[in-house]
């Protein structure tokens, strides 16, 4: 299976999502050149962390109307696994593949740390690797990682199990301290409803190579991999198409706890 | 007997600084498929309301303010503009 | 055509202003240097001339009053594939793999502007170094500031930690290490150096040259505008007080153009398009273009009228001089001028253009085809006139260092010591950095494997199995009172530093951070720092292969501590046996290594807890130090330690605590005995918090202990077992000189990381 790795003006952790999926995780990559329109029949989208466009405007306004968006676009509303990781969390955000939108951290400053998460629902396609309630460390790098959305919009991520990481202590709590930037109910990453495209603010392709000592993020990758591979299995013993659309099961979400 | 005002302050990048942001949005607008843009050049707006026995010392007062902090003279330019009297 | 015609026409194309003995001074030249330069001229220069000898000749660009210093220092070894002349130096550090690595200053644009300034100075090194053909993978900062006390430090520091960061997190290039120091020395210049490491393949490396007449000469990358123009001669003259004039110089960085620019430099490189290539830094177009010439013998020919500008009405001066960023100056190969600007126009970036290269060594700059500046390249690069001056110690100096220490040596009870040691771990210089580096992106391109907060950040490199060991030291303070010594001990901390980690040290690069040489003691402090910095490098092996200079540092009249940064590279074979800072595990053995004297001159100690700037530093013995580093390669490899860190600032109790309280799994217990460790006969303070060199407290497993110390015997190197590791959250208990202290390792932990946000607090927010 291949992972297309798109490549804005000003991404810088393409390469780190790169070596995740070759060296990590034993699959295929290839980079996504954002002038192309063309995704080269790949199986999993990630658009990478860093500054698309130096996150001039707004972080991700710029980038979300790249040339490749456009499929990528069409890509996620199909039903095809996309990941955004920090700067692609705020495009998938500004492109209205999930809802809700990231703001400055409320510290004000750029904040670079290991983060302790908490998986909050293992089913979907992005964590299936993991165990419900699971504490994995990753680190975060950013200046605008603040999730905010409408209640609405919270009420439903949380109802629908789509809240997929949450900031949490060390014994799994979601407090404040243990909230890094001061996003709503310490949300780090959800998913959309379809369950297909996730965002999430922490890198977990920093934590993927055994190499640097601690593999936590790991999980994302192999998760999604087993999930295409299953399905294009499933797909074939039944004679038809590779089928990606996968929704997460329903009532697995845990609870708030804030 | 002091009114209360709203003082508008705009600020944007110096004549002559580099403006980055302003460079990369003329880019990106081009790249768009935008034609003709000669220059882009983006601020920040700054709205004050506050307490002033004039509608001169009000623009005074954020003129200092200005200075000290919210903008940076080094490179930045503004313009303070009184909105209103708000009330009285 | 006559030069009095050709002097005319200029005149009349470019409503030249008349040049007078004011004018000349204004450039920052003296009479002698006119003169030479008319000399070298045949004719009365143009204007534009004028600003380019000026630039050229700026201590900047010709470092007329340090290069018969430099010339001392060594700059070979096996491991040096490029010394110092060029963009950045280059050490082999085997399997086909280079390092590019260079230190460089922007001390005067950070005191005007912190935030630019700093992200600026973060800027033109990593050009330094992807000019090479190296991609950047590591930043460092090595900073200096007033007191925190000051609400003008707290505004530098804030300025600058978000310029360094903002920089290097945008460009995608991790900050892992550095120092912070604060001292009211740099009250209002403080110090804002930055290092850059890259990694290429060797066979790719690349260097700023021009060569082949008829090859094309562009310009890429931002356009130009009138920013910074003189900032090389404003960056060798004293700040004034307010330094408000000089506002119109700032210069403003654009990482995310510059984010373009590495990624298409690398491309030009890789795919062999080009001849040369060279970043517009300090002094612009007139460096790169006269530099480059000069390296290859030959001759450039441009024309400013090409130049793109982001500003109406520029004259060739202001072109010529501008220091607008991420600009870049390159000669492409004639049959690829295509290919480079296709891939320029890929990644969005301006490509012009302006010139070739010829073969009669002449700077030559047109507008619109008229000639405005003709000059011999070589007399404009090389001839930059040199001064050797007269050093005389201030008597102050003298007079601080003979002071007597007696009345600080002891204690009056244990409650003292304790809370000499609570001080310490408060001080800004040596409390928890979290707060800076938290602001830095550190694990970005997933090389990190030790990041700050240790005595040397570990990088992995692209072979997988070896890594890179790096870090950055100075101590003004030290070189204040005892230059020499002061140059000795920055090399030998760094090296020191590196050790502990595993990696052998390889080659430095250096930064002078010092005052106006004019002074005699500034040339006294500057002439005895490098004589030091050379003797070191010399005995440890690690030649220098670049760096910077940076003089005038001063304000009112007062010169900042005479401070030599040293950037230190090692190599570790494994990174599997790379060695952490702070302890691992509880019932570890803790042992000392390295000689404790009666020593307190120059102290933290002092400084902190006494207010007091006094005595001699600590006296560092070369050999000593070579056998230090050599038995920490040694114990690496031999994977018999489990954790290594350097004794400096605040002593053997400051380098026992931290290595108890940083321990990655949180802070663990101690319980070690000072009286145990080598030395003479010493005071309470100097057991306590004396900073003899050549020091280093290690953990290891109790088996590895007879190994640990047969090791040290090889090497000659001091060693004893002091004490043990205590429990996750438990006491740290130290004793010595008839004193005991007893904290709970949390509380001191506490302490040791409030310091910096606490202070930093009071500030109000501030505009980036």
């Amino acid at each position: 299976m291949k992972f297309g790795i798109v490549r804005f003006p000003g991404s810088n952790c393409d390469t780190d999502a790169f070596r995740a999926v070759t060296d990590g995780l034993g699959e295929e990559a290839v980079f996504l050149w954002h002038k192309s329109h063309d995704l080269e029949d790949a199986d999993v989208v990630i658009l990478p962390g860093g500054f698309s466009y130096g996150d001039h405007l707004r972080a991700g306004a710029i980038a979300r109307f790249s040339p490749i968006m456009r499929e990528v676009i069409a890509f996620a509303r199909a039903g095809g696994p996309t990941l955004g990781i920090c700067n692609g969390f705020q495009i998938l955000c500004e492109a209205h593949l999930l809802p809700g939108a990231l703001v400055r951290n409320d510290s004000l400053r750029f904040r670079c740390r290991e983060v302790g998460l908490r998986v909050e629902n293992a089913s979907t396609l992005f964590t299936n690797a993991y165990r419900e309630g699971e504490l994995v460390r990753i680190p975060i790098a950013h200046a605008g990682g603040q999730y905010v959305a409408d209640d609405a919009t919270l009420d439903a991520l949380e109802a629908e199990g789509r809240v997929v990481f949450r900031y949490v202590d060390v014994d799994g709590r979601p407090t404040a301290e243990a909230n890094p930037n001061g996003s709503a109910n310490n949300i780090a990453g959800i998913v959309s409803a379809e369950g297909n495209v996730l965002g999430m603010m922490p890198h977990p392709e920093r934590v993927a190579l055994e190499v640097l000592g601690r593999t936590d993020g790991l999980g994302v990758f192999t998760s999604v991999a087993r999930a295409v591979t299953e399905g294009n299995e499933r797909a074939v013993d039944q004679g038809n198409e590779p089928a990606l659309d996968r929704r997460p099961e329903p009532g697995a979400a845990a609870g708030v706890g804030s | 007997m002091t009114d209360t005002y709203s003082v508008d302050i705009r600020i944007t990048p110096r004549e002559g600084i580099l403006d980055p942001q302003g460079e990369t949005i003329s880019r990106a607008l081009g790249n768009l498929g935008y034609e003709g843009i000669r220059s882009v050049r983006a601020g920040r707006l700054v709205r004050i309301e506050l307490e002033a026995e004039s509608s001169d010392d009000a623009a005074s007062a954020v003129g200092r303010m200005c200075e000290e902090l919210i903008a940076n003279p080094t490179i930045e330019d503004y313009v303070v503009r009184v909105r209103e009297g708000v009330s009285g | 055509m006559t030069g009095a015609t050709l002097d005319a026409k200029r005149a009349a194309a470019t409503s030249e202003p008349v040049i007078t003995d004011e004018v000349v001074a204004e450039h920052g030249l003296s009479p002698d240097e006119w003169e030479q330069i008319l000399e070298i001229m045949g004719r009365t220069p143009t204007i534009a001339e004028l600003g380019i000898f000026s630039a050229m000749w700026s201590e900047h660009c010709g470092y007329k009053n340090s290069r018969p210093l430099l010339q001392t220092l060594p700059t070979e070894s096996p491991d040096v594939v490029q010394g110092p002349g060029e963009n950045a130096g280059v050490i082999d550090v085997g399997g086909g793999w280079g390092v590019a690595f260079k230190i460089e200053s922007h001390n005067h644009p950070s005191a005007v502007e912190p935030y630019q300034g700093a992200a600026t100075g973060s800027g033109g090194i990593l050009r330094d170094v992807f000019t090479m053909g190296a991609r950047p993978i590591a930043i460092f900062d090595s900073l200096r500031f007033g007191s925190l006390e000051s609400a003008r430090a707290r505004y530098l520091l804030d300025g600058v930690v978000r310029g360094v960061g903002d920089y290097g997190n945008c460009v995608g290039i991790p900050t892992v290490g550095g120092e912070t120091v604060f001292d009211p020395a740099y009250e209002k210049n403080p110090l804002v150096n930055v290092m850059c490491i890259g990694v290429l393949p060797l066979e790719r490396l690349i260097r700023g040259e021009a060569k082949g007449v008829g090859n094309p000469v562009m310009a890429v990358g931002a356009r130009t505008g009138r920013d910074g123009i003189h900032g090389a001669t404003f960056a060798s003259e004293e700040l004034d007080e307010e330094g408000a004039d000089s506002r119109p110089q700032v210069q403003v960085g654009d990482p995310f153009t510059e984010k373009l620019l590495l990624e298409a430099s690398l491309e030009l490189i890789e795919r062999d398009l080009l001849i040369g290539i060279q970043d517009m830094g300090a002094a612009g177009l007139t460096s790169s273009g006269a530099e480059m010439a000069a390296r290859s013998g030959s001759g450039i020919d441009i024309d400013v009228a090409l130049l793109p500008v982001r500003e109406e009405g520029m004259t060739p001066y202001e072109m010529l001089l501008s220091e607008s960023q991420e600009r870049m100056l390159l000669v492409a190969k004639p049959e690829h001028e295509g290919a480079v600007r296709e891939v320029l126009e890929r990644w969005d970036l301006q490509a012009a253009t302006i010139g070739h290269v010829t073969d009669d060594g002449m700077f030559r700059v047109r507008l619109d085809g008229e000639i405005v500046a003709e000059i011999p390249v070589r007399p404009l690069v090389d001839d930059c006139p040199t001064y050797v001056r007269e050093g005389v110690e201030d008597p102050e100096v003298t007079a601080r260092r003979d002071q007597d220490l007696d009345e600080y040596a002891s204690f009056a009870s244990d409650e003292a010591v304790q809370a000499a040691l609570e001080t310490l771990l408060d001080a800004p210089t040596i409390a928890s950095r979290r707060w800076i580096y938290e602001q830095y992106d550190t694990s970005v391109q997933t090389n990190t494997l030790v990041g700050p907060g240790s005595d040397a950040a570990v990088l992995r490199l692209p072979d997988g199995e070896r890594a890179l060991a790096a870090c950055t030291d100075g101590n003004g303070r030290y070189t204040y009172l005892d230059p020499r010594t002061g140059g000795r001990i920055a090399v030998a901390e760094a090296a020191r530093n590196v050790a502990c980690s595993g990696a052998r040290p390889v080659a430095v690069t250096n930064c002078l951070n010092f005052g106006s040489p004019i002074r005699p003691e500034v040339y006294h402090q500057l002439s005895g720092a490098v004589a030091g910095m050379g003797e070191a490098c010399a005995a440890l092996g690690t030649p220098v292969t670049g760096g910077n200079v940076s003089l005038y540092n001063e304000t009112g009249g007062r010169p900042v501590y005479p401070t030599p940064v040293i950037g230190m590279v090692g190599v570790l074979e494994d990174l599997e046996k790379r060695v952490p800072s702070a302890f691992v595990a509880e019932g570890d053995e803790v042992w000392i290594v390295g000689r404790t004297r009666d020593e307190i001159g120059g102290s933290e100690y002092l400084a902190a807890c006494h207010d007091l700037v006094a005595g001699a530093p600590p006296e560092l013995d070369l050999d000593e130090a070579a056998a230090l580093v050599r038995f920490l390669v040694a114990a690496a490899d031999a994977s018999v330690l489990r954790s290594a860190h350097d004794a400096s600032d605040g002593g053997l109790s400051i380098a026992l605590v931290e290595s108890a309280i940083c321990a990655g799994d949180g802070p663990l217990g101690l319980d070690v005995d000072l009286d145990a460790a080598p030395r003479s006969d010493v005071s309470a303070a100097a057991l306590w918090f004396g900073e003899s060199q050549s020091r280093v407290v290690v953990s290891c497993v109790p088996q590895d202990a007879a190994s640990l110390a047969a090791l040290a015997e090889t090497h000659g190197v001091p060693i004893a077992r002091v004490g043990a590791v205590g429990a996750s959250g438990g006491t740290c208990r130290l004793s010595g000189a008839g004193h005991a202290v007893e904290a709970a390792t949390t509380d001191l932990r506490s302490i040791y990381e409030t310091a910096l946000p606490r202070r930093m607090r009071e500030q109000a927010g501030l505009t980036a």
